[in-house]
């Protein structure tokens, strides 16, 4: 198989900047076949009865996992293959269902290079169905500083994919 | 209920390491492609072996598959009850009586990439319990549980941490 994919560069990059949006109408097979690739047999992510009468909800909904697999997805179709996400926190406050058109977008809230000369850029996502939040999700993404920097090449002590502000980033309940 | 009031025995429990376990089967390739095509990603990363070999070495996982590899079989032969993926949380709700849970917050921690072939190992940490507290969907307690992975070289891959609420509905 051969491809081409953008190859971001952290010069590439600036505070402030815009990802390409996202919109993708989901559907009960979204739902259900990001819950199986996710091994998640739980029926609320199956089960349209399971979902509206045990949980009270109006129908199966996206499972936690496969959100995760969205947001790598969002991140790195804008890195692309280069990129090397180190780090994804996500907060689900509504549940997106069958029938929504989510909607991703992002900014970029920080670009550094760490005292290991990994690059690094910070995004900021909302997954929107409507006006609605549903999920929000901060992420770290290594970038090549050169065309010849790959981040994938670094290993144990070399790759400190954390936050550099350590616990202060992750969502509360 | 106060804080003081969480069981001692659940209070021992914080930072110990449990359910220390090794993946049910190797990580595999088809189901790195299920993972890919249920996201629509196409990262050629992960599908492209040329691409692939120049910047990883070789095939990996996508990286926010880590929980997959360690959800138990639907079924098994001479499995009589099904188990439970992120145990510790299904063992608060039974010992703090809270028959209803949502988890909130996911945070995972990408480390060492994980390639086909691998057997992974895990073990879970409760961090934190919290005193009582009373939301729109019930009065329960939001907890957070830590599961680490590894691969069979012992190095680290990747740190997941979940924030889960249990809870009871209110008495309308």
């Amino acid at each position: 198989m051969t491809q081409t994919a953008t190859r971001l560069l952290l010069s590439d990059v600036t505070v402030g900047d815009s990802l390409p949006s996202l919109s993708y109408d989901v559907t009960a097979t979204t739902v259900v076949v990001g819950a199986l690739a996710t091994r998640d047999w739980r029926p609320q992510h199956h089960d349209y009865h399971f979902a509206t009468e045990r949980n009270g909800v109006k129908n199966i909904f996206l499972n936690s996992p496969n959100q995760l697999a969205w947001f790598e997805r969002y991140v790195t179709d804008w890195t692309g293959p280069t990129g090397r996400v180190g780090y994804l926190s996500f907060r689900m406050i509504d549940s997106i269902f069958p029938g929504d058109t989510m909607v991703f977008t992002a900014t970029v809230t920080n670009v550094e290079t760490d005292e290991l000369g990994c690059g690094w850029a910070e995004v900021d996502i909302a997954v929107k169905v409507g006006d609605k939040v549903c999920t929000t999700c901060k992420g770290r993404v290594a970038l090549p500083t050169s065309p010849d920097d790959n981040p994938w090449s670094r290993r144990g002590e070399t790759w400190v994919p954390q936050p550099r502000r350590g616990e202060d980033q992750k969502p509360r309940a | 209920m106060t804080d003081a009031e969480l069981p001692a025995h659940i209070s021992a429990l914080i930072d110990q390491p449990q359910y220390e376990e090794a993946g049910d089967f190797p990580v595999e390739r088809g189901y790195i492609w299920t993972a890919c095509a249920s996201v629509e990603n196409g990262n050629p990363l992960f599908w492209d072996d040329a691409v692939a070999a120049e910047l990883t070495g070789g095939p990996i996982a996508a990286p926010s598959m880590l929980s997959t590899w360690f959800r138990p079989h639907h079924w098994a032969p001479g499995l009589e009850t099904q188990k439970l993926p992120l145990q510790v949380h299904f063992d608060l709700k039974k010992e703090l009586d809270l028959p209803e849970a949502v988890m909130s917050d996911n945070t995972t921690i990408f480390y060492e990439p994980v390639r086909p072939g691998d057997i992974l190992t895990t073990c879970q940490r409760l961090r934190s319990v919290s005193p009582e507290k009373q939301t729109k969907l019930g009065t329960g307690r939001f907890w957070v549980i830590d599961v680490e992975y590894r691969n069979q070289k012992g190095e680290l891959v990747g740190v997941e941490s979940w924030t889960g609420f249990g809870y009871r509905r209110d008495a309308a």
